[in-house]
């Protein structure tokens, strides 16, 4: 071999060698970057827990909010949330499948559906504080129902209802067809075909969608705020008119505060919440888990 | 047995349908009664204050005397958090999404994806809270001159929060690009990271573009973690380290207080809201006009 060829070909070894490396530190940096996602989680996780574990306990749960924060509680917060969502839960769920049973089973192909279809999608993009400004506008002033549960939870099903109908009308899509037309091919009407095949084989992932929807509505804040649920509330709502607080506007009000024993309260409350939420995902997995087994 | 009166059956399900239609029907008058309102209070507003001096006034005091009803503050205020949290999001995102799409094995995807489901879940009052109790913190020990309210700091955790939604977009948009491009490259000889940059990437541009859009919507859109971390000075500045006030965390602060409704002050909610929403609306049709495109071009 001569001279130059050599020398050519231990030049190309270099830059293979040095394409590789660089192709072998790319894919070392993009992995971690995306263990930064996990520290982060770990990090948020840690500064609440670290802040907070003191607080959570039978009297912090027991009590209602308070000007001393050795006495204050979240009872009238965590009560009020779950009056929000049972509420929220009884108006958006049979909306929302019902509207998702139309677009899928019923609808027409034609101008009037596609216009639904493209509105919910665009409906699930408008940021919640404007669905805060319709509550006020709507249910709050227009209707006058106050600061009331009824109007936090209409405000909130709206909010709420793209995402459920997204989900169904997913669930719904992805029955066999062969499973319609079977019953179809027996005689049984529509909605005989949809109660008795359809939904029962849609359902894992119908709920696992309303489980998701409900736990933003036990998350979201800002809609709260807009239509007045921020006020000092020592009792527990007793009709769906009553005045309420909820845990994330409770967490707002002490993280607003400048007092660091507040902050510790506020993390308390967080570590609730987390927790609450944390379980429905739980759940909303292993039904989609069950679901998908079979 | 269920009876064979086909009139009747015919009735009922006549009547399912219209009513499972009114269901379907209750998002286009959610849509009609947001427009309707956001104009008409708009409107009212502009007969007191003119449209120009609304959109080009340098100067928001609408809760202080002597008063000034210019939103350009407030604009550039919501502009720091969301370049902000894009300048955070978008590598961080796309990088994952990568080594989602071609790196990771079956099992890390099934540790990341759960913890970017975590992430997209937590509730944006808790990222407040990290905000001014974790990231604002170091930020003072980094830079001494960084304010107790800032921009900067609400604006990383918005990235944080919108990170998920892009590394999931951005996922979607590479795993649709044809294997068989991938392996046209690697015949060539490239390496793993050439057939990712020029190759896989470039074919899924579109997607990563309509996943930065929505972020971007997103941020807009972003209310808690900005009025508890970010402040409620409207300032016209480009300093992230100064407290600033986003058109959301406007909106939160007047409604925290008691506003009559039918004064100046109630009209300038609908007024902020409807340059909100009519940005983030644009914003989605943009992104979900992008994605259709692309889907297009290889299914």
């Amino acid at each position: 071999m001569s001279d130059s060829s050599t020398q050519g070909s231990e030049r190309l070894n270099a830059l293979l060698r040095k394409r590789q490396f660089r192709s072998r530190l790319f894919e070392w940096v993009c992995a971690g970057v995306t263990g930064l996602a996990v520290v982060i989680l770990a990090l948020l996780l840690q500064d609440v827990f670290v802040d907070g574990y003191r607080w959570v306990d039978a009297q912090f749960l027991n009590s209602f909010p308070s000007r001393f924060p050795e006495k204050a509680g979240i009872k009238s917060a965590l009560v009020g949330t779950l009056w929000l969502v049972s509420f929220t839960a009884l108006i958006a769920i049979p909306t929302g499948v019902l509207a998702a049973i139309y677009l899928e089973e019923y609808a027409p192909k034609n101008r009037l559906t596609h216009f639904i279809e493209i509105n919910i999608a665009n409906l699930a993009g408008v940021p919640s504080i404007v669905f805060g400004i319709l509550g006020l506008a709507i249910f709050v002033r227009f209707f006058g129902l106050g600061r009331s549960v009824i109007a936090g939870a209409l405000t909130m099903s709206l909010l709420i209802l793209p995402v459920i109908i997204i989900a169904a009308k997913e669930a719904i899509r992805s029955v066999p067809n062969s499973l319609r037309l079977a019953a179809f091919a027996l005689g049984a009407t529509r909605w005989q075909v949809i109660r008795a095949h359809v939904l029962p084989s849609a359902l894992p992932g119908i709920l696992t969608g309303i489980i998701l929807a409900l736990s933003r509505a036990i998350g979201e804040t800002a809609p709260l705020i807009m239509i007045g649920a921020l006020t000092f509330v020592a009792f527990l709502p007793e009709s769906p008119m009553d005045e309420f607080t909820a845990l994330p506007i409770q967490i707002f009000n002490w993280t607003a505060r400048p007092q660091e024993t507040f902050h510790e309260l506020a993390a308390g409350g967080i570590i609730v919440l987390l927790t609450v939420l944390l379980l429905m995902n739980a759940i909303a997995v292993y039904i989609r888990y069950r679901g998908s087994k079979k | 047995m269920a009876s064979l009166n086909g009139k009747k059956i015919r009735w009922n399900e006549w009547v399912l349908e219209k009513l499972f239609f009114l269901c379907a029907f209750v998002s286009v008058i959610t849509t009609a009664a947001v427009i309707y309102i956001l104009i008409e209070e708009t409107l009212a507003f502009f007969e007191t204050v003119p449209v120009l001096d609304f959109l080009t006034g340098t100067r928001w005091t609408p809760l202080l005397e002597p008063k000034h009803y210019g939103i350009l503050p407030l604009v550039a205020g919501t502009m720091l958090i969301v370049i902000g949290a894009a300048v955070v999001a978008l590598p961080i995102g796309v990088a994952s999404a990568i080594y989602l799409s071609e790196y990771a094995s079956h099992r890390t995807r099934s540790v990341v994806k759960p913890v970017l489901e975590i992430l997209a879940g937590i509730p944006t009052v808790v990222y407040g809270y990290f905000a001014l109790t974790f990231i604002t913190p170091i930020l003072r020990v980094l830079l001494p001159e960084t304010q107790v309210f800032n921009a900067a700091s609400a604006a990383i955790v918005v990235g944080v929060m919108v990170l998920p939604m892009v590394a999931s977009l951005c996922d979607d948009a590479l795993r649709a690009v044809p294997e068989a491009l991938r392996h046209g490259g690697y015949s060539l000889g490239a390496t793993s990271y050439e057939v990712t940059t020029r190759i896989v990437v470039p074919a899924g541009l579109s997607g990563i573009f309509a996943a930065f859009v929505l972020a971007v919507s997103r941020a807009i859109g972003e209310t808690m973690a900005v009025t508890l971390a970010a402040g409620a000075t409207p300032n016209l500045t480009a300093n992230p380290l100064e407290s600033i006030q986003t058109m959301t965390a406007y909106i939160v602060q007047v409604s925290l207080g008691d506003t009559p409704s039918g004064s100046l002050s109630y009209q300038t909610l609908f007024a902020v809201a409807s340059v909100l929403f009519v940005s983030t609306l644009l914003l989605n049709i943009l992104g979900t006009w992008v994605m259709r495109r692309f889907r297009e071009v290889y299914e």
